[in-house]
């Protein structure tokens, strides 16, 4: 975004500037329940829409039919809502998101929910690379497969694959969960610091400082109530891996100030 | 960051012009600087050559129409000269050029001798790859050489945001791989080892038309194809010799390859249909040709797959 003058103009997924977007108040509303088609809109008239949906009409049910996988679709969603897209996103979907219960019947680009702060997301299709980056809570499922670098810089949360994953999943990853039913590629967890990573399937090669950790019925516990929250039928047996705490472990807050700082 | 896409049709050819000029232009944030096309006609019998004899950017002086003309008829006289049936001379540009021809002897002996005319570089040559390549905008270069309804098998092409060399159509992608007909390559990312395959190459008895570390691929793949690999064979090859983060896509006659390397660091998203292959940086320049829903996916790591036509 670049100010020009007094006027701000932004540029919409195909580099479209689009300098007067104002809500474009497409949506047929029942209720507390809505349906808008996205096919002819940008990038920017999709969120604001959203947003006017969700902040300003008191709407807590979304569709939003073709979204056509555009870029940076749901953002910064801030409370709690339902909102389904009907179709798959590109890049950075649903970021800096806080609340919110999404439901993607397609797939989703890379980044998809990138710093997301809690709420649900599922994604019925594959995701590209750098799914859940820096996720700081609630839960991604992902029902096909996902790229590389998932959960890269994870500080909580849960990212759950039914299928496979690419190479560098977990890397630098600080909190949280990873439940992978496929393969994992190579470097798995590498250099992480905290969390704990679940594979099902093969692991081409462990990162650095990544190593198999004991199970607990605490970790039977949490995946078989994930996959029951879900509807995921019966979870496959998993192997558990965490930080060796070799390489970098920096963690030496007291408690409250972890707290804090996570 | 530039962006890259490939089309290949299972059911022969269709208006890859129109379908690569909606890929690209859906692409556009990519890479504002130059767009590229490589583009497989149905092989013929005649040569195509694809030539410039000034860059878009060069300055237009006074002598400037009357040397282009002067060195356009020396190319001619040039193609006559070393025995080419010359056909036909489209001029796309007031300095790009599309020669027709029959001739059957040495390719790079006709490459050679048309770029030692002052300005002059061959952008592709062959029997069914026809290369352009300009400043601007998939639409605006489209529009330029008239490409809507060029129809076609398969073609790359490439958005490019210059970061390494200039804006120019010598830096733009695709690259041809002087000097093996027909094959060409479009690149996502960058090569560490790249002086390296250079100097290597150059001892070889090859002349690289840029400082794109780019142009590397494409002949360092056509020279491992003329020592007998397949193309699949060359890309798993390249991945061992190839240093840096890439994406890549190379075409030839009759197939269509994409590679990444080992650590997947540049984007790449494929949908594979009944009808065709298209393979794209990003999925909204795949959903530009494709209006109804489809399952895509990233390819991993190391990965290389290639698809025959």
């Amino acid at each position: 975004m670049d100010a020009v003058g007094e006027r701000r103009i932004n540029y919409d997924a195909r580099g479209l500037a689009e300098p007067d977007a104002e809500v474009p108040n497409v949506s047929e509303v029942d209720g507390s329940s809505a349906v808008f088609d996205a096919a002819e809109l940008t990038t920017r008239q999709i969120n604001l829409e959203l947003r006017n949906l969700v902040y300003e009409r008191g709407v807590s049910d979304v569709t939003v039919k073709n979204p056509g996988s555009k870029h940076s679709l749901g953002v910064g969603i801030l409370t709690r809502c339902r909102i389904t897209f009907e179709g798959s996103l590109g890049y950075f979907g649903c970021g800096v998101i806080d609340g919110p219960e999404v439901h993607i019947t397609g797939r989703v680009g890379w980044s998809a929910c990138e710093n997301m702060m809690s709420g649900v997301v599922v994604v019925e299709g594959n995701a590209g690379s750098l799914t859940g980056a820096a996720l700081r809570g609630g839960d991604v499922v992902v029902k096909g497969r996902v790229g590389a670098r998932s959960g890269i810089d994870q500080k909580g949360g849960t990212i759950l694959t039914l299928g496979s994953v690419g190479s560098m999943t977990g890397f630098m990853m600080q909190r949280g969960h990873q439940i992978i039913c496929g393969d994992a590629g190579p470097g798995l967890g590498d250099s992480m610091y905290d969390g704990t990573i679940y594979v099902a399937g093969k692991v081409k090669a462990l990162g650095i400082d990544c190593v198999p950790g004991e199970w607990t019925a605490a970790d039977s516990e949490f995946i078989e109530r994930k996959f029951r929250i879900y509807e995921l039928g019966t979870p496959p047996k998993f192997q558990k891996f965490v930080c060796g705490k070799k390489l970098y472990n920096y963690d030496n807050l007291e408690p409250s100030e972890r707290k804090l700082v996570l | 960051m530039c962006g890259i896409a490939g089309i290949i049709y299972r059911d022969g050819a269709r208006d890859v012009g129109h379908d690569m000029t909606a890929m690209l232009q859906s692409m556009k944030h990519r890479g504002p600087d130059s767009t590229g096309y490589a583009l497989f006609a149905p092989a013929s019998s005649q040569i195509v050559m694809r030539y410039t004899l000034a860059d878009a950017n060069d300055a237009r002086d006074f002598e400037y129409e009357d040397r282009i003309e002067r060195h356009r008829h020396e190319v001619e006289a040039r193609l006559r000269e070393l025995g080419a049936q010359l056909h036909e001379v489209e001029v796309e540009t007031d300095y790009a050029y599309r020669a027709t021809m029959t001739y059957d002897g040495d390719l790079k002996r006709l490459a050679d001798f048309v770029e030692d005319v002052p300005g002059a570089e061959v952008l592709s040559l062959g029997n069914a790859l026809e290369i352009v390549k300009d400043l601007g905008d998939a639409e605006t270069v489209a529009d330029q050489y008239k490409l809507e309804g060029f129809n076609g098998t398969h073609a790359i092409g490439h958005v490019r945001m210059a970061t390494e060399s200039d804006v120019d159509i010598s830096g733009a992608h695709p690259y041809w791989a002087y000097p093996f007909s027909d094959v060409a390559v479009v690149h996502n990312g960058q090569l560490t080892n790249y002086f390296y395959w250079r100097r290597r190459l150059e001892r070889s008895g090859h002349r690289f038309q840029s400082e794109c570390d780019s142009e590397i691929i494409a002949v360092y793949l056509a020279e491992k194809m003329s020592e007998g690999l397949t193309l699949d064979e060359a890309m798993h090859k390249s991945l061992e010799e190839l240093d840096g983060v890439f994406t890549y896509m190379c075409v030839t006659k009759d197939a269509l390859g994409v590679a990444k390397d080992e650590m997947a660091a540049k984007p790449l998203v494929l949908y594979e249909g009944v009808d065709m292959v298209a393979l794209a940086s990003e999925e909204i320049a795949i959903r530009a040709i494709i209006d109804h829903e489809i399952d895509t996916y990233d390819p991993y790591e190391g990965e290389v797959l290639v698809w025959m036509r």
